[in-house]
């Protein structure tokens, strides 16, 4: 009775109450995408592993324990439930590391992808907005940037400046621009030509008014798409970096570390270096999940897609 | 043809581009003579190699001595192995070659008719098998997918060699490795060019016509879907080069990613120097030549011109 009682009631009301704003409409669209859905799931449970505590973590990260290690994950003959994950050649455990350097990981991405976006966002406005000689030298830049082999400019750029967190961020950070710089242009060129910019033009609004008001707001969507994608790209990156021994300093766990750690045990402990694979693999899938439901969502062009032969 | 005359003197502004961050690049390193002769160097030979290497002047005065040498091939001599970069580099190169090409073949030969074959069908079962492929193989770090590959194939099933390079055999694991990301990357765009191309009123036109479906996707959608497909591959070279780094790496493949890697170690710096730059002038000329099919390709390129 009550449950019928429930029903009707959401039945009749719900119209009422949900009126389908684009938002909403939106955001149920991206729930109901399965994909998506678990994107933002794994997503959830990586934040929750790199935000917890050191010291709640199972054991210390870099505490190693000769007389435990290469012990199998549980799951396999050998393991123990002590270390879930099994340990490495040192004796460390494996899960606390994996929660410890998805800290790092992700800080790393993250960050790098935020130095790069808010150099790419200022040059693909101005480019777009402005156009003239500054379009024509910076998306000359662009091309100078694009031009190299990322991987290879990255580490010949570490050999140069230096080990250490912040040259790595920075080194990360900095060629991410070029994409940024772009996509904004050629947003920014779009939402110039719309009507309301004209009209607020003519209404005599600032240059500066203009660009904070009424660009700047409507960049929101491909930036949102756009950052989902490139901090799965740099997570890639700062791991095939790390891997080839330039990235964070041991004994302080990066998944891509870790990974290249394993691999001188890869008969003995294959899992070492599987692990903080996998784990890389997930975080790097959780964001391009979220990102291709967010532009199937928000890219009003994709729903036409679905209407094919 | 007004197209090219206005592309290539972009291209010359790109590659001056490049040429200043490579000088840049290594000038950052601080005085290379200390690499050179080491620091137990007494003064006289220290001012007798600065003023060799013109260290002693403008930097403009560098540059443009850098350039002139860069354009007679000369780069320096490796530190390490005394002879001249470039040569190391050339040396080199057929097998990074190599690894690429047959990464990228395995990339088109996979990629592209899985990509197309789930356009026809979206939503089908086998669309969203195309599409979980591409998005795993976009997110597996190549080395990891290479050291898998060798355990499973070299250390359990010792089916395959694991490193170096010499028969067909040797060739396999790495080239599969290099090529996951690409398939992924062609069979995705593949399917998007092709689903795009598929909701053009000039398909259902040619639908309505009453033409044989076979011949709408081939003859009218196909060859307009391939047209940004083209561009997205010539835009994967950079990243073929990104990956052949690791992938050396991983299978001690004796490519330029490898002995670039080396070199970074050893601070062996001419050879990072030409590797850098000459690979990104390698991009730059791939992508004229893209920009050149895609004239024939697109008869709208011109128009548009």
């Amino acid at each position: 009775m009550l449950a019928i009682d429930r029903r009707i009631a959401v039945g009749t009301v719900a119209p009422v109450v949900r009126a389908a704003t684009p938002g909403r409409r939106a955001l149920r669209a991206f729930l109901r995408d399965r994909f998506a859905l678990a994107g933002c799931v794994l997503l959830a449970v990586l934040a929750v592993a790199a935000l917890w505590p050191v010291a709640w973590l199972p054991h210390p990260p870099e505490l190693s324990d000769l007389d435990a290690r290469l012990i199998p994950p549980a799951a396999f003959r050998g393991g123990t439930p002590v270390h879930p994950l099994g340990t490495d050649n040192l004796g460390r455990d494996l899960l606390s590391r994996m929660m410890h350097g998805a800290r790092f990981s992700l800080f790393v991405a993250t960050s790098a992808v935020t130095i790069g976006a808010v150099l790419g966002i200022a040059a693909g406005v101005v480019a777009g907005y402005r156009g003239g000689l500054a379009d024509v030298v910076l998306m000359r830049l662009v091309d100078v940037q694009l031009a190299f082999p990322l991987l290879l400019l990255i580490i010949a750029t570490i050999a140069v400046l230096g080990r250490g967190l912040a040259v790595l961020i920075v080194i990360l950070g900095i060629p991410v621009w070029a994409h940024y710089a772009r996509i904004m242009r050629a947003s920014t060129l779009s939402i110039a030509a719309a009507q309301y910019v004209e009209a607020a033009k003519a209404l005599g609004g600032s240059e500066t008014r203009l660009v904070a008001r009424h660009i700047l707001p409507n960049l929101a969507t491909p930036l949102v798409i756009l950052t989902t994608f490139e901090i799965a790209r740099l997570l890639l990156i700062e791991s095939a970096v790390s891997f080839l021994g330039l990235g964070i300093q041991p004994p302080t766990p990066s998944w891509g570390t870790m990974i290249a750690d394993g691999r001188n045990h890869i008969y003995e402990g294959w899992w070492v270096s599987t692990i903080p694979g996998l784990g890389i693999f997930v975080a790097v899938l959780a964001f391009n999940f979220i990102g291709d439901g967010l532009r199937d969502v928000l890219d009003p062009k994709s729903h036409a897609r679905r209407t094919i032969i | 043809m007004r197209f090219l005359l206005r592309r290539v003197p972009q291209l010359v502004v790109v590659l001056f581009g490049v040429s200043i961050v490579t000088f840049g690049l290594v000038r950052l390193t601080g005085d290379p003579i200390t690499v050179l002769l080491g620091e137990t160097a007494t003064q006289e030979a220290i001012a007798q190699m600065r003023s060799e290497l013109a260290l002693d002047r403008p930097v403009h005065v560098q540059y443009a001595r850098f350039i002139r040498n860069a354009l007679r091939g000369d780069f320096g001599d490796s530190l390490r192995y005394r002879q001249p970069a470039l040569t190391l580099f050339v040396e080199r190169l057929p097998a990074t070659l190599e690894l690429a090409g047959a990464a990228l073949l395995l990339a088109l030969i996979i990629g592209l008719p899985i990509g197309i074959t789930a356009a026809l069908r979206p939503q089908s079962a086998f669309d969203g098998l195309v599409r979980g492929l591409a998005l795993t193989g976009q997110a597996i770090p190549g080395f990891y997918l290479g050291l898998v590959a060798i355990i499973l194939f070299g250390a359990q099933l010792r089916l395959l060699p694991t490193g170096g390079r010499g028969s067909l055999a040797h060739l396999i694991l790495p080239a599969a490795t290099l090529a996951a990301y690409q398939v992924a990357i062609v069979a995705r765009f593949a399917r998007g060019a092709m689903l795009e191309v598929l909701g053009e009123d000039y398909i259902r036109t040619a639908q309505a016509k009453g033409l044989r479906r076979l011949r709408v996707i081939v003859q009218h959608a196909l060859r307009n879907a391939l047209i940004p497909v083209v561009t997205i591959i010539a835009l994967q070279v950079g990243t073929l080069l990104s990956g052949a780094v690791v992938t050396e790496t991983v299978f001690s493949w004796p490519g330029v990613g490898r002995l670039a890697v080396q070199a970074i170690y050893t601070r062996d710096f001419p050879i990072v120097q030409v590797t850098v730059m000459v690979t990104a002038a390698l991009f730059v000329a791939i992508n004229l030549l893209t920009d050149l099919l895609y004239v024939l390709l697109d008869p709208r390129v011109r128009v548009g011109d």
